[in-house]
């Protein structure tokens, strides 16, 4: 079916071809080790991933030239690769926040289940087929499912399991019907075949729109955007501090990386109208994840909100349709991805001390831990979107994508709200270094796993702000695979 | 190569800041030791490149650059003409004796000294800047810290909503300038953010008269132009003393600064096209800020809207765009620099001992402080625009620039003279002499020997301007026909 399979095939799916390793190997390690070291198996998960990244960058580097493997089944491409890096990552990171979580990072299946979500990331950013689209997604959703509802014992866990699969399998559904409907206007699932009918005018433009519709309900829901974003907010705050931090940085990224590549590729600019629905989504997105924010008095909460904004941010890069727009959804998807999975963490080792996640619970943080709150200034910082941070530059970036393609009007709207951002950052931020509170006296012990992540990710958000060359070059290959 | 004498001015609060956080936090001789050393290096090369700047010659000097992302023509690129060197001096300046007075501060003096130099290295960068995408990235570093250092360190009463006030109109005034900037940087074609490079763009009128707005008051709010000038007086007076030297002597420069630099600079058109009613803006700073300024009671507000009434002169000295409307506005910027700075300091020396910044309840100060009344006394005569201080040398040619703009605007305008020296005079008599209420008779000290020295280069430098103008104005000239070359004359 696939001919004679060669290297190239084999190192194009490399990443996937580890994960699945690792995998293995967490559940041997799992079976043998007793109760009392369980918890190593998450420096298992956190080395392993760490050595497939590395490994995928040596020897996993796509050619410049995008190349269909396995029957055109996955393409391998620099998008794919990019993105792959960001999951990886992110599963690491998660793999270290969760460690220290009794009921999290003490089960071998936790970390087997965010390997095998992890996989399925990998292939969502490499298919070139609907089918396997599909599958990825169901892959990568499924094990989400579990990790958002771990707790067994809590109700509120439970509950964000519980909604987060009805939501997930609803608008799946729904993208599957889009699917099959692609694929009977069409006659093909291959995304880059799909394109060429959608260019003849083999299709009516109100059915291909009408479609359109249909498949973007799947993906707005990964993404996150509005009116998709109703899980969010219950589905963070119920779900372990870690897994709602995965579930915004590498399930979201994730889903970009299918929204570009499908919009892009199949859908390309020269059918209209889609970007002007990108811009609407982005623009509901932004406001509404802002506005919600505000309110908010739990931190989970509002970082989902605030996610919820983010993904708006991202979408201007989209609604751009340009390379340059493409290029800067990519990095500001890597900025976000390495800013929120700090701010998940700083909320996920606060916590575990505290045992709370109101807003009101962080007085006096900055007596009584300078160094986290440090940290906390950082990550609010950037998703605020300040300089030297990373948050700054990925902001100007997307909103020069839009004032080049001449949506000046969304630029305006981004960086308006960008303010009311700031706005409900800084008050998080002012309750950390203001307000008293009658436990200042008390420190907050901080594991090893959290300080040696945290400070990755810290070191990541400054180093993204100020040497952004090399990033900003990788998100340009990325973005040139699809232009 | 040169030695990156700007770079090393740049990045010295910032090391100072990071070295700063790595001391243990209840160490805090050691933290303030290391503060000052910094402060002091900063100040004394920002003198270096003051008084080496060859005038002369003319143009940017000291011009240091490297590619920071190519494929889009950004770079880090720095260099001093003859309007920005003197803010260099100044911002040194003012860091320098911000930390002398700062030495008291006993709440985590880590955090605030660290703040503190994080948000002098963002003024510095955008004084030096000549990369547009550089001047963004430093102008945001300068705004932040100030909602931190205001809102734990300002006064209890309303720090959080001026803290919350500030930042939030300054945020709103810089990125709409951002989305500005995006649109020159795009229109050009040139694919660079270099500025120099940007003047020379000659874009489009039309385009200049639309965009001309939306980049000058988004930089103009940090400036205090009316109606955007009310976030000042709230910042200033709840920001702690040395946090409101910076302030007002420091920030609302920066918008000032880079409202020539973007708005008139990269938009000329623009700006002769709406600088005739942009002028009448400025005429209402500067004579609403002196009633104001004349009617509070609160010391701190008397000083926060006099620094309105005077921002007011800087922006119509830009909006004349003559030689000597543009020269006096750039005496001007550090002359009202280092002027409220010093009242700032006089400010907080006052309200530390007596608890209350009520005019009426102070009174007879002179005799146990008498060189904060010395100080205070100078930087009025300052304000007034005496000749021989440095006011003088600032105001008259702003005022020359306006006659030979309108003569009937610089009339309206001086009536302002006339209105802050009944304040000022009011204040000191108020506050200085008379008699000493009850209460405070054995309870107020003197100030200690680092507030002296800091009230003392404060007032040799308002002093030495002013008897020597020399030092400064042929330098600020060579700065300004920089500036009115691009307006097709010299």
């Amino acid at each position: 079916m696939f001919g004679n399979i060669d290297t190239t095939m084999v190192l194009a799916i490399l990443p996937k071809i580890l994960l699945l390793v690792l995998a293995f190997i967490v559940l041997i390690f799992d079976l043998v080790w007793g109760d009392d070291r369980k918890r190593g198996l998450g420096w298992l998960t956190a080395g392993g991933l760490a050595v497939i990244l590395v490994v995928s960058l040596l020897i996993g580097r796509p050619s410049d030239e995008p190349s269909l493997v396995w029957g055109n089944m996955l393409i391998h491409d620099w998008l794919s690769f990019v993105f792959e890096l960001m999951f990886i990552f992110g599963a690491g990171i998660t793999a270290l926040f969760a460690m220290d979580f009794k009921q999290l990072g003490e089960h071998g299946e936790f970390y087997l289940l965010l390997l095998t979500s992890t996989l399925g990331m990998t292939l969502m950013a490499s298919a070139a087929n609907l089918i396997i689209l599909y599958l990825a997604i169901e892959t990568t959703s499924i094990p989400l499912y579990v990790l958002a509802g771990f707790f067994r014992g809590d109700d509120k866990s439970s509950e964000a399991g519980f909604k987060y699969l009805l939501f997930g399998a609803l608008t799946s559904t729904v993208m599957l019907y889009g699917f099959s409907l692609l694929y009977g206007f069409t006659g093909t699932t291959d995304i880059y075949a799909l394109t060429r009918s959608v260019i003849n005018g083999d299709v009516s433009i109100a059915l291909v729109l009408g479609t359109l519709m249909l498949v973007l309900v799947g993906f707005g829901f990964k993404v996150s955007a509005v009116p998709f974003h109703f899980w969010a907010p219950d589905v963070y705050e119920g779900a372990p501090t870690p897994v709602a931090g995965f579930l915004s940085t590498a399930s979201k990224a994730a889903g970009f990386a299918v929204l570009m590549r499908v919009l892009l590729a199949a859908f390309p600019a020269s059918v209209p109208y889609w970007a002007a629905i990108i811009a609407v989504l982005s623009t509901a997105s932004m406001t509404l994840g802002n506005a919600l924010a505000l309110a908010q008095k739990n931190i989970k909460r509002l970082l989902a909100y605030s996610s919820i904004a983010h993904a708006g941010y991202a979408l201007i890069g989209v609604a751009a349709v340009s390379p340059l727009g493409t290029t800067a959804t990519v990095f500001y998807l890597i900025a976000y991805v390495i800013t929120n999975l700090a701010a998940f963490g700083i909320v996920a080792a606060y916590s575990r001390v505290s045992g709370s996640d109101e807003i009101s619970s962080y007085a006096a943080l900055s007596r009584r831990a300078p160094g986290l709150s440090l940290m906390m200034l950082v990550a609010f910082l950037s998703l605020a979107g300040m300089p030297p941070l990373g948050g700054f530059v990925a902001k100007v970036f997307v909103f020069a994508a839009a004032v080049k393609s001449g949506l000046v009007w969304l630029a305006m709207i981004g960086v308006l709200n960008s303010i009311v951002g700031l706005y409900y950052y800084l008050i998080v931020l002012k309750v950390v270094y203001l307000y008293r509170s009658e436990e200042e006296e008390i420190p907050v012990p901080i594991s090893r796993p959290y300080t040696l992540a945290l400070g990755i990710l810290v070191i990541g958000i400054i180093l993204i702000g100020t040497v952004f060359a090399p990033w900003f070059s990788w998100s340009d290959t990325a973005a040139a695979a699809l232009f | 190569m040169q030695f990156p004498i700007l770079s090393i001015i740049l990045f010295t609060p910032l090391t100072a800041a990071l070295l700063i956080l790595l001391i243990p936090g209840e160490r805090k001789e050691e933290i303030r030791v290391t503060a000052l050393a910094a402060a002091f290096i900063a100040m004394f090369l920002a003198a270096w490149v003051y008084f080496s700047y060859d005038a002369a010659a003319g143009g940017y000097q000291y011009i240091e650059q490297y590619a920071w992302l190519p494929t889009l023509g950004i770079s880090y690129h720095v260099g001093v003409d003859g309007l920005s060197a003197p803010l260099v001096l100044l911002t040194g300046v003012v860091m320098f004796t911000g930390v002398l007075i700062s030495w008291g501060l006993d709440d985590r003096p880590r955090e605030f000294f660290a703040f503190l130099f994080i948000l002098a290295t963002g003024v510095f960068g955008v004084f030096m800047a000549l990369d547009l995408f550089g001047l963004f990235f430093f102008y945001e570093i300068a705004v932040f810290p100030m909602f931190l250092l205001i809102s734990i360190w300002g006064w209890k009463v309303t720090r959080e909503y001026a803290a919350m006030k500030l930042t939030l109109y300054l945020f709103i005034g810089s990125v709409i300038a951002l989305v500005g900037a995006l649109a020159i940087f795009f229109r050009s074609g040139m694919n660079t953010f270099d500025m120099l490079a940007l003047e020379q763009a000659n874009l489009p009128v039309a385009f200049q008269k639309f965009w001309f707005p939306f980049v000058f008051f988004g930089f103009a709010v940090l400036g205090g132009i009316f109606p955007f000038h009310n976030w000042s007086p709230d910042g200033h007076v709840a920001a702690p003393t040395a946090v409101s030297m910076f302030h007002a002597g420091v920030l609302m420069k920066l918008g000032a600064f880079a409202a020539l630099r973007v708005g008139i600079m990269l938009l000329p058109e623009g700006a002769k096209f709406h600088m005739p009613w942009i002028i009448f803006l400025a005429l209402v700073n500067v004579v609403y800020g002196a009633f104001i300024a004349m009617v509070q009671t609160d010391f701190k507000y008397v000083i926060g809207f006099s620094s309105v009434s005077h921002m007011g002169l800087v922006l119509m000295g830009f909006a004349t765009l003559n030689l000597d409307g543009l020269t006096g506005a750039g005496v001007q910027m550090f002359s009202h620099g280092i002027m409220t700075a010093l009242f700032f300091a006089v400010v907080g020396m006052v309200y530390d001992r007596a608890h209350t910044r009520e005019i009426p309840k102070l009174g007879g100060f002179v005799k146990v402080m008498p060189w904060v009344a010395v100080a205070f006394i100078v930087g009025g005569l300052v304000s007034m625009g005496m000749p021989g201080l440095s006011g003088f040398v600032a105001e008259f040619p702003i005022f020359m620039g306006l006659w030979s703009y309108r003569p009937w605007i610089a009339i309206v305008a001086a009536v302002s003279i006339v209105i802050t020296a009944s304040y000022i005079i009011r204040v000191i008599g108020r506050v200085f002499f008379g008699a000493m209420p009850e209460e405070f008779v054995g309870h107020i000290t003197d100030v200690t020997v680092l507030d002296k020295v800091a009230l003392a280069v404060l007032c040799v430098i308002l002093i030495g301007v002013g008897i020597y103008p020399s030092v400064m104005v042929p330098l600020v000239q060579t700065g300004v026909s920089n500036v009115l070359r691009l307006f097709g004359g010299a």
